[in-house]
């Protein structure tokens, strides 16, 4: 429980709820790219490099602008921000406090059992590699036929009726 | 204290605020967002359980996470697609107003 | 700030055991180097484009306009600083600093030469690509903030640009890191230092290497917005795309930034495919490895310039069709062919094979895109 850990974690939970309170919708976007950055940065401090610079890879560069892009296009019909939640404010936040609390108490208690940190351990690309395409070959392909479905479904959803035959 | 403590504590908060978020947002977008949210507080827990688990030398946390992230991007592409089609038709992003089950 | 960061990353982890003094000494000139190429390189653009339209060129400041880069700084430094009333001022002051500094990031695991790698990150090609990602949010976040449907427009082009054109730069990347066996830019530079005879192993002297340069080349010139894929700042339609509404000093770092992602781009491709700091011959060796680093650069950043003065402006619809129809399945036949190649017996055979496979894909999908009308007639609804 260093220094350094402290800060990130500040900065990624700051990112996070600044992500989901914020009014503005672009503001969020943003805020949410930030906490992604903070949770690359402690991959890379629990020595995961390549899961962490994938992380910023996809999300700040993919997910998050692809965010926006659909914010823009779609915030040009509602112009109105309303304050109102869609569930009662204080019911959602008390429900996700006791999320919480279950959470935190599982946490402390279970930890408490587990034996105290292995040595650091190696998590060269040429291991994720070797794993991948070795024991992990499996998921890897319905990871890629996942992706290659989304695509084409995302293409055909985002597309306008007429242009379906074009 | 266990470091584990620590990272497991900052992933629990993480999936909480991403759940307040889903729970209470009325944008379908912020909503998603949520969800991404909690995906990654997933992640994180993959992840220090393989750097503080038994056997980091297998690999299986940090692969998990890759692939669950892959995953996400493919949610966050049709998720964020389906947005913009019922924009087209509704007008809106807001959930509250989605109510109808014919466009 | 940059300094900070990159010094941080150093220190992150899984590096090679560094003092803080032995990385500052790799920091800082790369912190001097880059922006003093910068200097030198837009006067260079200038005169050059002069040469090529027949014309001069600056001229006034100083003995052949070689102190026009001092007169281009003092002028933004002293120019008011506008920002516009509407304007989000966070996110507007945000963007520019953050495009810098992404700007800055890429060059921690660009090897220099043969010692001078600011960070021998194991996933190094993975890093330069993350890093230049974030440049997309700046560029989002620059157009957005400015509340002008200028600068939306050219954030909202340069977006598209840059995602689309990001497929093709990785998928044409990956084939020399398929043939390294490594994400590191070291090893992947040290893997093309070996020599035959007088020639280099260089990536670029294989069939998919020369391809896959030339798909880079484009994809790279896409993707730093450089002419004739500069849609994104298109003058004559949009004014200067996402930066239109900063002025003085913060246009000056979005300009910086601009060029330094250019260098990094071209420092990439140099790296993945002409051998990084390695000599051409191998009697040429015993030249400080740098040299041939910044002698590469140098070439490159002449080709762009040279690029730009000859090919016109595409349209957007141009543009994106280039990239889905052409560049994705050429860079994947690429791929292909670079696989093959590592399990096929070495010999002139081999060469031919993997050359004739390319240019016979290359064939086929130009005639396809001709056959389908070339590019498609479009209809404007606004201008005629």
């Amino acid at each position: 429980m260093n220094f350094s850990f402290l800060l990130v974690a500040a900065l990624t939970l700051a990112g996070a709820l600044a992500a989901m309170a914020l009014r503005n919708l672009v503001h969020c976007v943003l805020a949410l790219v930030v906490g992604f950055v903070g949770l690359a940065a402690i991959y890379l401090q629990l020595g995961a490099q390549f899961v962490g610079l994938a992380q910023i890879f996809v999300y700040a560069g993919a997910v998050a602008i692809l965010a926006a892009f659909v914010i823009l296009l779609t915030q040009g019909v509602e112009h109105r921000t309303r304050p109102a939640a869609a569930m009662d404010w204080a019911v959602g936040a008390l429900l996700a406090c006791g999320v919480f609390a279950v959470l935190a108490w599982a946490v402390v208690r279970g930890v408490a059992h587990l034996p105290i940190a292995a040595p650091p351990s190696n998590a060269g690309v040429h291991a994720i590699g070797d794993a991948m395409l070795h024991r992990f070959v499996l998921p890897l392909e319905v990871a890629g036929l996942l992706l290659t479905v989304a695509l084409i479904g995302a293409v055909l959803l985002a597309m306008r009726d007429g242009e379906a035959g074009a | 204290m266990n470091p584990l403590t620590g990272y497991l504590l900052l992933a629990a908060l993480l999936f909480s605020i991403g759940l307040a978020g889903v729970l209470t947002r009325r944008s379908a977008i912020l909503m998603l967002v949520g969800m991404e949210l909690m995906l990654n507080a997933a992640n994180l827990n993959l992840i220090a359980f393989w750097r503080y688990g038994p056997n980091p030398a297998a690999m299986t946390g940090v692969l998990f996470a890759l692939f669950s992230i892959g995953v996400a991007a493919a949610e966050a592409a049709v998720g964020l697609g389906l947005l913009v089609a019922v924009a087209r038709r509704v007008r809106t992003t807001d959930v509250d107003q989605m109510d109808a089950m014919r466009g | 700030m940059s300094l900070f960061i990159l010094h941080l990353l150093t220190s992150i982890h899984a590096l090679a055991a560094s003092t803080i003094g032995h990385t500052l000494l790799m920091v800082v000139p790369v912190m001097v180097v880059f922006p003093a190429l910068f200097a030198v390189t837009t006067l260079l653009e200038r005169k050059g484009l002069g040469r090529i339209q027949n014309r001069y060129g600056p001229n006034r400041a100083g003995p052949w306009g070689l102190l026009q880069p001092m007169a281009d700084g003092i002028k933004a430094l002293t120019k008011e600083d506008v920002v516009p009333e509407a304007a989000d001022r966070l996110v507007h002051f945000c963007a520019p600093v953050l495009m810098v500094l992404s700007a800055f990031l890429v060059y921690a695991v660009v090897p220099v030469s043969r010692t001078w790698v600011v960070a021998p990150l194991r996933a190094g090609v993975l890093f330069f690509f993350a890093a230049g990602s974030l440049m997309e949010i700046a560029v989002f976040m620059a157009g957005w903030s400015s509340r002008s449907q200028y600068s939306l427009l050219g954030a909202m082009r340069a977006l598209a640009q840059m995602i689309s054109y990001e497929i093709p730069l990785v998928l044409s990347a990956m084939v020399a890191v398929m043939a390294a066996g490594s994400l590191s830019m070291v090893e992947i530079v040290r893997r093309q230092a070996g020599y035959t005879g007088i020639w280099p192993h260089w990536f670029v002297l294989t069939p998919w290497g020369l391809f896959g340069f030339a798909l880079f080349l484009i994809a790279a010139t896409a993707e730093s917005n450089r002419c004739p894929f500069d849609l994104p700042e298109g003058e004559s339609e949009i004014i200067a795309g996402y930066y239109i509404e900063y002025s003085g000093f913060k246009f000056a770092l979005f300009f910086l930034a601009e060029y330094l992602g250019m260098f990094a781009i071209s420092a990439l491709g140099i790296t993945l495919f002409l051998g990084g700091w390695s000599a051409p011959f191998s009697f040429l060796a015993w030249v400080p490895t740098w040299i041939w680093f910044f002698a590469k650069l140098l070439a490159l950043i002449a080709g762009f310039i040279w690029i730009r003065g000859t090919l016109p402006r595409l349209r957007m619809d141009q543009l994106m069709r280039f990239a889905w129809e052409f560049l994705l399945p050429m860079t994947l036949c690429n791929v292909f062919v670079a696989g093959a190649w590592k399990f096929l017996p070495a010999g002139v055979l081999r060469w031919l094979g993997c050359a004739l496979v390319l240019l016979g894909a290359y064939w086929l999908l130009g005639r396809r895109l001709e056959q389908r009308g070339g590019l498609p007639q479009r209809n404007y609804r606004f201008a005629e």
